[in-house]
This record gives C-alpha cells, structure tokens and sequence, in this order.
C-alpha cells in the first residue's frame, strides 16, 4: 500500500513501531485516517507519543508478539469474525494438507518433520496433499528444495490440476481445522499471561481490528523493527498477514501491512541488492550446494511451473547480458559461471564472526556504521582488528572508521594501538544534494533527486568511487588470461563521465537497470518484453519501465493528483511494479470483479471494456476475465494457471497463504516462542524457543540462561526522532545534536526504587558481552509487567551513541549478542536481558 | 557583505525615534502591522531570494521518501525545506528532514581523504588518487590470494571469501547497482551485506 493510503483506513494497528517518533511524517496519515474516524491502536512495552495519539494502548512484553496476534488470530476464527466472502476464494483457507502434517498443538511446541541434528525442518508434510508448492520467494525456494532433495520440478504438480480443497472447511487437515487447532490455545486469557497485556485490554484491540473489516471497510497494520528483530520475526509478520487475510485487508484500499522502514533506500537496497543472497528484484544467488552448476540447471531449479515467476529464465538471462554484455552469449551460457556461487550463509553477522576469524582481508563500508549499529560491538571491533585494511565511506569521522584511535577495546587495553595491523581508508562521501540517482522509500516508490550542489573537497559519490575503482580493476586486469578473471573482462562498465571530476551518469546505469534490447540498444517499456534468448539486457526486471524510453525517467516525474484526483498519485515518481501502488490490487474487487462496495472501490473489471480498469494500474492480466478457468486437460503453465478469480498471481496458485506450505524455515503457522534470552519460561509449549533460530556461541558471544538470576531484567533498543540509527549524520549536526545530546536508559520507578536509582544518576548495564554506564530517565513510560503471576522488569535505551561527533554516551549495541531469525539471520534487540545496577564502571586502566 | 560603519550618537537616536513603536501605535497604526516595522525588518529579505539554482531532492535520513528542495548559491546549500508538491509530505519535514541543511554544513564533516598506516596513531591527510590506486592494487592482491575457483571435490564457485562490501541502503540505487555488480558479477566477492538484513 502507499503511504497516503493509511487515511483511508477504517482502524491502523501500530505495533513493532514507534510510529510517531521514528517515522512523523508516516505517522500524519495515521492522523488523518484518525480525523476521518478511524480506531488508532498502539501496542508496544513503552507509552510513547504514537501511544499518546493511538486511541488504545495496549502494553506487552518485548518478545510476546506472537502470543499477542495469535489470540488476536484465535478471537476471529472462534467468534467467526472473518470476512468469509474475501477469504474462502481469495485465500488457500480450505486447502487440504497432507496426512502427515503434525502441529505444535500436538507436539509440545514443534512442527512435523524436524531433524534434531541440523536444527531444520523438511516442509514435505506442510505441502497440499499431493502436491509441492514452490515458495514464492526465490531466496527461500533454494533453501526448501536443498531440504527435499527436490531439483524443483515437482512444482509441475502444481500445473497437474487445483490442491484439493474442502470449502465445506469440515475436513480435519484444511487449513481452517488446522488453525482453529494451532491457535486453540491462545485465549484472552493465555494472551494475559504471556503478554502481561490485560485481557480486557486485548479483546478491545481484538474487536477492533474484526470490526474493520469487510465490504464497507478496513484496516491497516504498521510495523517497523520491534518486530523484525526478533528470532521469530518473520513470523511475527506472518502473523499479521494471516489477520489481515482473513479480514480481507490485503490490495484494498485503507487495507494491508505497512513496513516501516529506517534508511532512505533501504527498499531500494533489497530490490537491487547489496545483500549476499539475491542477484537483482529477487533472483537467488547461485549456490553450490544446490541444482545451480549450469545455467540451464538454475533455470530449471528456479522456474516454478506456475504463477508470474515461470518468467524466470527471461530476468536471469537478461541479467547476464546487463552485466556480461556481447560476451554473453547462449553457447558461453551467457557467463553465468563468473557469477559467484555461494557456499554458506554470508550474511551480516557470520560475515563478522569471519572477521574476527581472520577469513577476511578487506573489508570495505560504505555508509555504514557497524560498531554502533551492529550487534555485539566490542566484537566487531575485535574482528576490524584481524583486518588487513579496511575503506570506510562517509562524510564524518565514524567509530567504525576510529576504532583503532578511540574504541573501547584501545581505552581497555585489550588492544594497543600500535600493534594494531589494519591499514585504514577514510574517503569522504559526497551527500544527499550533491549527487543525483534515485531511492526507493519503503512503499516502493521510486523517487529521483537532482544535484544541486559541489560536493565539496574530495567528497564523491559512491558512484563514482564504484565505477573509477572498477575501471582502475580493469585496467589491473586488462592482459590476465587467466578464466577467472573473464567475468571483469566482460564486465559492462560505460556510464560516461561528466565534467572535471569524471563522474559517472547516474541516469545511465538507472537504463541499464530498466533494459534495452541488445540489437538496437532502444529502452525496454515493460518487463513483459523481456526475453530469454539474450536478445534483452535487463539490469532489474522489477524496475523494468522506470526509463521506458530515450529522455523520459519516470522516477524524475513530479505531479501530484490534483483535489479529487484517484488518490493514486500515479504521476508522482515511479512505484514498482509497473508504477502500481498497491500490489495484489485484484483483490479489491470481488470473485465476479466488481467492487466490494462503493467506499472500497480501487480496481474493476468492465465488461464493456471487457478490461481490468479502475484508479490504479491493475495488479492482474489487463484482459483475463473474472471468470477464466484455466484448462487442466491442458497442464496448464505460467499465467494459464492461474484462474480469473486468484488475485494473488507471484503464487503459484494465484492465492494467499494464510498456511504457508514452503518457504519459511521454521513452520508453516506462526508460533509463540519464548526469545532466546528471556526471564520466563514458555507457558504454551514445552519447546523455549524457536528451534530453528540461528545462534553463534562461542567466547565473545555468549548468551544468558533461561531465567538467568544474574541477568534478570528483559533489555530493549530504540531509536530518538532527532538521531538517526547508527550513523553519524544527526550526531554531528549541531541542531539534532544539541536536542539529544547523550545516552540515556529509560527505568520504571518501580525498579528504579528497587536499584537505588536515581533519576539522571549513573547507572550500569551489563550482559556476558560487555557493560555499558549510562544515566538513568526515570519514568512511568516504562512500566512493569505481570507475567505468569511474577514481576518482570523491562529497561530500555536509545542505539544511536558513541564516542565520535557532539551527542556522544554509550553503545547501547556491546550489550547484544549474535543471534539470528530462522529465516532472514536477523539479530535480537528487542528483548534480550541484562543486569543492571546504580553507579558506575570501575575506570580502566589503559595498557602501557 | 554590507560594510559596517560606526554610527554617530545623533544618527542612532534618529533611528531610534523612528523604530520607536509606541507613538505610531498612538497615532492609531496597528500593532501587528505597521507599527511593529522597523527599519531592519523593512530591508529583511527572505534566504531564499539569495538562490542561483533550486532542485529537487529526497530526504537523505528515513524510508518514508520526502520531497525536498534543495536552495543553492554558488554550488553552495543556502536553503532546504519540504517540496510542497510531494504527496508523502506536502511541504513538511520530521525534525530529522529539517535539520538536512545543518548537516550538509557541519562543522565536524570531512572533505578530504585520510590514511593510517598499520601500526600507526594517527591519521595521515593523502590525495584521492593516490588512495583509489592503493585500494585497487590492494583489492587485486586479497583476491587473487583468497580466489577459490572450484571445491576441492570439482564443482566450480569462482568465488573469494577474502573480500567484504558492508553498506548500502543510505546509498542510491544506481550506486547499489554497481556495487553488485562489480564486487558480485566482476570480482566474484560472495560477502556483500547492507543494513537490510539488521
């Protein structure tokens, strides 16, 4: 959904996000919606300004989303509040699933098909009866098919004839059993004793939610990281997918969940990715281990049988040809074999734990402030050390750039500076102004921004530090035989270069993002020309359109609807897909297509037309009727498929998945576990915590025990409007600076009374990965929770500090450990614990 | 700049007398309106009336996108304020957004490119060129020493595990393109990360 299309919304549920504070200027369309009638709902630990605006707060413990959305799940189903019309065609609620499938309801916390040594799970009995379901996600595909030992063409069961279903919803493994089973226990009551929410509190929120829903209206969720940084975030989403699928809240207007997200491009940074496990919109990278030898066997491993993704060979071979140019070809499998196969996870926190482990050489950061914005900081800096040399990008000294200098480990004295080897870059990186390109904001919109001003001194965009330290490669390269070496040889490196300082076109790659056509170099209009005989080249197939032709970028384009325009903004900027504002948008309009209602209306199907119409670009293939079936004497592939009456075209059945058959590392149904540190023991499974999650101990990196006496208080981050995340920008900036100039902890007075703590008095926190002091901010903000009959006690503080710049205090990061969500290796630092006391730090005395 | 000139004790009391505001409220000007002129305000001109070239700009800090515009003079940043065209913040900006100027102009920003040795305590200021060959070579060298064309069992990675990229989602999606594709498709670097996945 777009941003401006939460003021359509009949009820917005925050959570996971301090809304008010971290995203404002979000926040005024959640206002507005509030203007227009709308029911605000705030659940989060602290009272904070979105809690002030919301119309109901309700209080939980970090940690307990799922216990939370589940009886939120449980309140719907038992009192058959769902919107029955919507999710009975539009969702896969009446699949029957395989005879096999075990739930946790059964089996004390654990999904059938666990292998207790690998600490997987096998997805063959979460499957449609008789089928296999290729996951929609390309980077999870690789992932569930590696566990079957499944090349992948067995999604061709999916193009035999429709997954059995049951709409009578009386068989005992369709989906809807299921879930009444799974959820069965998360009453209002179990939610109270979990969550530490009042159960009066939760049903208001329960009934809230269910009362927004159906023909005449709906309902929005915004979350932010209070929800991904957990080792259940994932499904923590799922959670509220499964509400806003069976509330029918999904490509409707005023309908869906929005992601709230912390850095300018960090959408745009995902869809073309600068992450270890995706090639561009959402190809997987090649690995090893998996059918990925050739490019003929990636292709064939990658390509579901059915729905909008058997498109695959045409992104991946357009791809090589971007990149690969005329030495690209079909009898050369267009050089697919210099696209790097992986041989792990490589993410973000094992990329770490590799440092430390001497694997890496160089390191380069560009924008990036990992001592502290990663978790577990004096181990980042332990592994900065075992560097050869490392390039820092920014535009003000950073602890990651002055660790050497200034670091925690330096004034311990576990390190000295002058045994410290790492040769150190500091370049300094040209700002927001002083460069041109696009970003991508958090609801895919793509936005292009001018230079306007000389980036001054030695400053340069990353642009241009990329595309001169490419060419210089090249040219260290030029005369190497070596087979190694060709894909660089290969490489396509001309985006031009202007004025004094040779900086590269930016509006030149953004082209080559959207595609040309290999023969006469013409712009690609749309990724439906995009072809798998190399005769395409296509840097991105998602943003395929954005530059449709010579001279026209879509991402530069400024005009807004005017009053009473579609509400669309369709010629603001460029979203995509296809410069569509709400995916999935065929849902808007019922199984025949004809709108819910009046109020509700965004996409339609007109008869005389006989065309999908409506105020925004239609999620659905403009001329398939609502009453398409497709021909399964046929075996249908590709769009064939999917019928007239599947909004949900990326799946391979054209259908939601409130049960999610492949694709999620740890189960099908989302499930309270306890997080890996926690003071309390699970109260609904024997199984703690989500046995799927990632953890890394070792010495450095070790986590409390369950209900750990010496750590005993639950420990949380956040962020501060006036700073921003880790980086250095709001703290060297004398305005933003001066508002929040130092670190602080927010305490109940309840234990604040109990530690001898005084407000603004110093305090320590500690955990086994470091101790941090810091001053304490008294305030009922923070309170308590009952949990199970105990007092637990919550602390919080704000991440954004460190010793560079004019705010400076604590690195709230030291006190984190690495650990990582099932399915995304995200780290926890929402709820871990820690100890906690009055005073201060022993001063320490440096070494020599 | 204006040249200051000392003014005489005569001339700031006839200044004075005019600023004054009691009698011409007295003689029945308003307070909020003329009355309250004086000579400084008379000759206040708005910044912006400074600015050579004007563009349009996104917010450099959060996700949520918002337009900005950016005034200069002289290459310089005199101005940046909400682009009231934009349907995500129709003119407004969050504390953050608002303080992008200050940002731009702090005090504590580094334009030049610095360089410590192994061992060394302190920075060294070097010219750009000198670092872009020095981290090229330095580049080639940790690939070429960590390059892993196959497994020892046959099966081909033509990967290197030696190199890290960190970074990315305060950049420009251009600026991400390349970087995947340089240190993805050309170097065959495995280990590229952003903030995405914290």
């Amino acid at each position: 959904m777009a941003l401006w299309d939460l003021t359509n919304a009949d009820c917005v549920l925050v959570m996971g996000s301090n809304m008010a504070e971290n995203h404002p200027i979000a926040f005024r369309f959640v206002v507005e919606a509030k203007a227009r009638g709308a029911t605000v709902i705030h659940a989060d630990p602290r009272f904070t300004r979105t809690s002030a605006l919301a119309d109901i707060h309700a209080p939980l413990r970090s940690g307990s989303d799922i216990a939370f959305l589940g009886g939120v799940i449980r309140h719907i189903l038992e009192h058959d509040l769902w919107f029955r019309e919507f999710a009975l065609p539009y969702t896969n609620i009446a699949h029957i699933i395989e005879d096999g499938y075990e739930d946790p309801e059964a089996a004390d916390g654990m999904f059938s098909g666990f292998d207790a040594e690998q600490h997987t799970y096998s997805e063959k009995t979460w499957q449609y009866k008789g089928k296999h379901v290729p996951s929609v996600v390309g980077e999870q595909r690789v992932g569930s098919q590696e566990q079957q030992g499944d090349p992948g063409h067995n999604s061709e069961s999916m193009a035999a004839g429709p997954a059995p279903t049951d709409p009578t919803l009386q068989h005992p493994n369709c989906v809807y059993q299921i879930m009444r089973r799974h959820f069965a226990r998360y009453t209002p009551e179990m939610v109270e004793r979990v969550t530490g929410c009042p159960a009066a509190t939760f049903l208001k929120v329960a009934d809230a939610l269910a009362r927004n829903s159906g023909r005449e209206r709906t309902g929005a969720i915004c979350y932010a990281v209070g929800w991904t940084h957990h080792s259940t975030g994932v499904q923590i989403i799922r959670a509220a997918s499964i509400i806003q699928g069976l509330l029918g809240n999904v490509g409707r207007p005023g309908g869906g969940i929005m992601a709230l997200r912390g850095h300018a491009s960090i959408q745009g940074s995902t869809d073309i990715p600068t992450l270890y496990n995706m090639l561009p919109t959402y190809l997987p990278q090649p690995n090893v281990f998996h059918e990925h030898a050739t490019l003929a066997d990636y292709i064939k491993t990658e390509t579901p049988a059915t729905g909008w993704w058997s498109n695959f060979p045409k992104y991946a071979v357009s791809l090589m040809k971007a990149w690969y140019g005329e030495h690209a070809t079909e009898a050369n499998g267009y050089l697919y074999e210099h696209i790097p196969k992986l041989t792990g996870d490589l993410s973000q926190l094992p990329m770490t734990l590799s440092m430390e482990d001497g694997v890496i050489r160089g390191q380069f950061v560009l924008g990036q402030n990992p001592v502290v914005g990663a978790v577990n900081s004096d181990l980042v800096e332990r592994g900065f050390a075992k560097l050869k040399w490392m390039v820092v990008r920014d535009f003000a000294m950073t602890e990651t750039a002055d660790w050497w200098q200034k670091g925690r480990l330096v004034e311990s004295g576990e390190l000295k500076t002058s045994e410290i080897g790492t040769e150190m870059f500091f370049l300094p990186a040209a700002m927001a102004g002083e460069k041109d390109g696009t970003m991508t904001n958090t609801s895919r919109l793509i936005q292009w921004h001018d230079v306007v001003l000389d980036a001054p001194g030695d400053s340069r965009s990353d642009l241009w530090f990329m595309y001169h330290l490419g060419r210089r490669l090249k040219r260290l390269y030029a005369d190497s035989t070596e087979p190694r070496d060709r894909g660089l040889q290969a490489l396509t490196w001309d985006y031009g270069e202007r004025g004094e300082r040779q900086e590269p076109d930016a509006e030149a790659v953004l082209r080559e993002i959207n595609g040309y056509t290999v023969a006469d170099r013409k712009q690609v209009a749309r990724y439906h020309d995009l072809k798998d005989d190399g005769s395409t080249a296509c840097g991105g197939w998602m943003y395929c359109g954005i530059y449709p032709e010579e001279g026209r970028n879509l991402a530069r384009s400024r005009t807004p609807d005017g009053p009473g325009g579609p509400g669309s903004h369709a010629g603001w900027a460029y979203a995509w897909p296809s410069n569509r504002r709400t995916l999935y948008n065929r849902a808007s309009a019922d199984p025949e297509g004809r709108p819910w209602s009046e109020r509700k209306k965004m996409v339609w199907w007109d008869d005389a037309q006989a065309r999908w119409t409506g105020l925004d670009v239609p999620d659905f293939e403009p001329t398939k009727p609502p009453g398409y079936r497709p021909d399964w004497s046929k075996h249908p592939h590709g769009m064939d498929a999917i019928p007239g009456d599947a909004p949900f075209i990326m799946e391979a059945d054209g259908l939601s998945q409130v049960f999610v058959p492949s694709g999620l590392k740890d189960g099908p149904l989302p499930t309270h576990y306890e997080p890996i540190e926690t003071p309390v023991r699970n109260a609904l499974y024997a199984q703690q915590h989500n046995p799927t999650a990632h953890l890394w101990t070792r010495p450095g990196n070790e986590l409390h025990e369950i209900a750990d006496a010496a750590y005993p208080y639950v420990f949380s981050t956040y962020r501060l409007t006036e700073l921003h995340c880790g980086g250095i920008m709001g703290r060297v900036t004398p305005h933003t600076a001066e508002l929040q100039p130092e670190a602080f902890v927010e305490v109940s007075p309840e234990l604040a009374a109990k530690l001898g703590i005084e407000n603004l008095g110093w305090t320590v926190l500690e955990t086994k990965r470091g101790a941090i002091e810091v001053k304490a901010l008294v305030t009922e903000r923070v309170r308590p929770f009952v949990i199970d009959g105990r007092t637990v006690h919550q602390v919080g503080m704000p991440w954004h500090y460190g010793w560079d710049g004019y705010a400076k205090g604590a690195i709230a990061n030291v006190l984190l450990a690495i650990t990582g969500d099932a399915n995304t290796g995200i780290h926890s630092t929402k709820a871990v614990t820690c100890n906690m006391r009055a005073g201060r730090l022993a001063p320490r005395i440096p070494r020599g | 700049m204006a040249k200051k000139v000392r003014r005489g004790i005569a001339d700031r009391a006839s200044g004075f007398l005019r600023d004054w505001s009691i009698p011409r409220q007295l003689a029945g000007q308003s307070l909020r309106g003329k009355a309250a002129e004086t000579e400084q305000s008379r000759t206040l001109r708005p910044r912006l009336d400074q600015a050579d070239t004007v563009g349009t700009s996104i917010c450099p800090f959060c996700a949520v996108g918002c337009g900005q515009l950016i005034y200069a003079k002289d290459g310089k940043p005199i101005h940046i304020e909400g682009d009231p065209r934009s349907p995500v913040n129709a003119g407004t900006l969050c504390p953050k957004g608002s303080s992008t100027l200050g940002m731009l102009l702090s005090p504590q920003r580094i334009t030049t490119v610095l360089h410590r040795a192994p061992g060394a305590d302190r920075w060294e200021p070097k010219p750009l060129d000198w670092a872009m060959d020095r981290i090229a070579q330095l580049t080639k060298e940790a690939r070429d020493d960590t390059f892993v064309d196959q497994l020892p069992d046959g099966r081909t990675v033509n990967h290197t595990l030696g190199l890290a990229s960190l970074g990315g989602a305060t950049l420009d999606n251009e600026e991400n393109y390349l970087i995947k594709k340089l240190f993805g498709g050309g170097l065959g670097m495995v280990n590229i990360e952003n903030q995405a996945r914290i």
